[in-house]
Formats: structure tokens, sequence, C-alpha cells
């Protein structure tokens, strides 16, 4: 935990030291690049697990209940705040 | 869409490699992936720090724009808990894990698989895809039924770049300082919400 949060606040005081710099244009591209070395290992440790490749249509259902779930959930949270905070007010949006 | 083709596809090649038994031990130690993570979540940092946009959109829409993505949040958080009831193998905190990565698949499922291991990891990645998924074909129903907000808090952290051309599409062109203020903010929250669940017992 500790690690994580060092390593966000000291990318966030970099960052905003570098804001005006031509560098930030390859930040995005940077993270795609890490991310996908990442998910390959990700891929390689389920792989070697042979509980999870044992499981896997299991773990598809669970992650697709969790997934259906939060979408709903997120969609009555968007018709909440729509009807109290935007609906009267809909012309100047 | 191509890009979450290209991560699936990148996971499954790690995944049949570790299969085939063809990859020597090194790789498969878990410290190298940890080292990598904390570079990821540097850059991810450097992403935020230099970013301007979220404070002009409060300026152009007014103070209710916050209010999006706190009703994703919550909505998210209130559903993925119910999740955890239904799942007999899943417990509160791993759903809720889960359900933070807001559709940012990639990240959340690093995030976990560091926390939890490689199955709530699995689930994350899926899940989360599954999410971005939905809003990618579901956008017209959402609108429909849930009013034009709904796929902006559906899309979570994607609503800035992969789902913003169907929420423009279907929500309409007034809400895209809307879904890139929304996208922004639960973008930024992502890693410290899953590290905050993740990290809870």
């Amino acid at each position: 935990m500790i690690q994580i949060l060092l390593s966000i606040i000291s990318g966030v005081a970099v960052g905003y030291a570098v804001r005006r710099s031509a560098f930030t244009k390859y930040v995005s591209r940077v993270i795609q690049i890490i991310i996908l070395l990442l998910l390959f290992f990700l891929g390689v440790s389920v792989g070697s697990n042979k509980e999870v490749v044992n499981n896997f249509g299991a773990i598809g259902l669970d992650a697709f209940v969790i997934a259906a779930l939060a979408t709903l959930g997120s969609l009555i949270g968007a018709r909440m705040v729509y009807k109290l905070f935007f609906e009267r007010k809909k012309n100047d949006v | 869409m191509k890009e979450s083709l290209l991560y699936l596809a990148v996971f499954a090649i790690g995944l049949v490699l570790a299969l085939l038994g063809v990859l020597p031990d090194v790789l498969l130690s878990a410290s190298i992936s940890k080292w990598i993570l904390y570079g990821l979540l540097f850059f991810v940092g450097i992403q935020i720090g230099s970013s301007k946009g979220a404070f002009l959109a409060i300026r152009s829409i007014g103070r209710r724009i916050v209010w999006v993505p706190v009703a994703t949040t919550l909505g998210t958080f209130a559903a993925a808990a119910i999740a955890s009831l239904i799942l007999p193998l899943r417990s509160l905190t791993d759903c809720l894990s889960v359900g933070a990565g807001f559709a940012y698949y990639s990240l959340s499922s690093i995030l976990i698989s560091g926390y939890r291991g490689a199955e709530l990891g699995t689930i994350a990645l899926l899940a989360n895809i599954f999410r971005e998924f939905m809003v990618l074909v579901f956008a017209p129903w959402m609108v429909k039924h849930f009013g034009p907000l709904s796929p902006i808090c559906a899309g979570g952290a994607t609503t800035m770049d992969t789902t913003l051309p169907v929420i423009t599409r279907y929500s309409g062109t007034d809400y895209v300082v809307v879904a890139l203020f929304h996208g922004m903010i639960i973008d930024f929250s992502v890693p410290l919400w899953v590290s905050f669940f993740a990290g809870l017992g």
C-alpha cells in the first residue's frame, strides 16, 4: 500500500513540475507499453497456476456477474443524478 | 475495442506460453512484475500531475458535474456489494476491488493480482473488459431507459477515450465535456480505490 501511494504521489509531483514540457505527450504511450508488459506477465502467472486454469469457466462467470451488476448500479446512479440535477436545466448543459 | 483485443491477445499469449511450459523460471517470479507495477503507477501519477482539463470543465457546466462521478462510484460499489452476496466464493472486498476497476481493466487487473493473486486479477481483467464492452454495445439502450448520463456512468474510467465516441453519438455532443471530466476523475480514482479495497484484509 505504502509503495503504491509513494509511486503515485512522486509521479504527480514530477508530472506537475514538467507539465509544460513536450515529454508529457509520450506518457500515455509509455503507460500503454508497461501495461502490455504487465498483462503478459499476468497471463504467464495465470497459465502457470493450475487452480486458476482448471476453474476458468467459473472465474469468467463471476467476472460477468460482477460486471453486469456494477454496470446496472451505475446506470441507476446516472438516472438519479440526471433527474435531480440535469433534467430541469436541460438547455444549458 | 481494438485496444481491448490487443490487451486480451497479449494476456492470452502469456497464458499459452506458460501452459506450454516454454518460459524460463526467471519470468515466473512475482518480483519483476511488482517493480514494473511501481513504474507504471509513477507514470500514471505523471499523467495526473500534468493534466489540466478538469477545472475548465467545472467552470463551463457548473458544480453539478461533480455528481456524475459520485453516481458512478456509489452505484458501482452498492452493486458490487450485492454481487458479493450472490457469489459464494467472492468476499465483499474482492467484489469491491473488482468493481473499483471502473472498466480500467489493464491497471485494475494488474493491481489486484499484485494484492490478491492471479485468480482475482483475471476476474478483474474479464469483468472490466465486459463493462467497457457493454457500453460500446448497449449505449443506445442505456440512454433510452436511464437517460443521457447513463453510458457515462457505465463507462467508468473509459469515458475520456474508448467509449467517448458512442457517448457523443447517443447522449449528444452536449455531454462530451461531462464525459471527459467524468473519465478523468474516475481514471485517477481507480488506483486509489483498488489499493484501498484490495489492501483491506
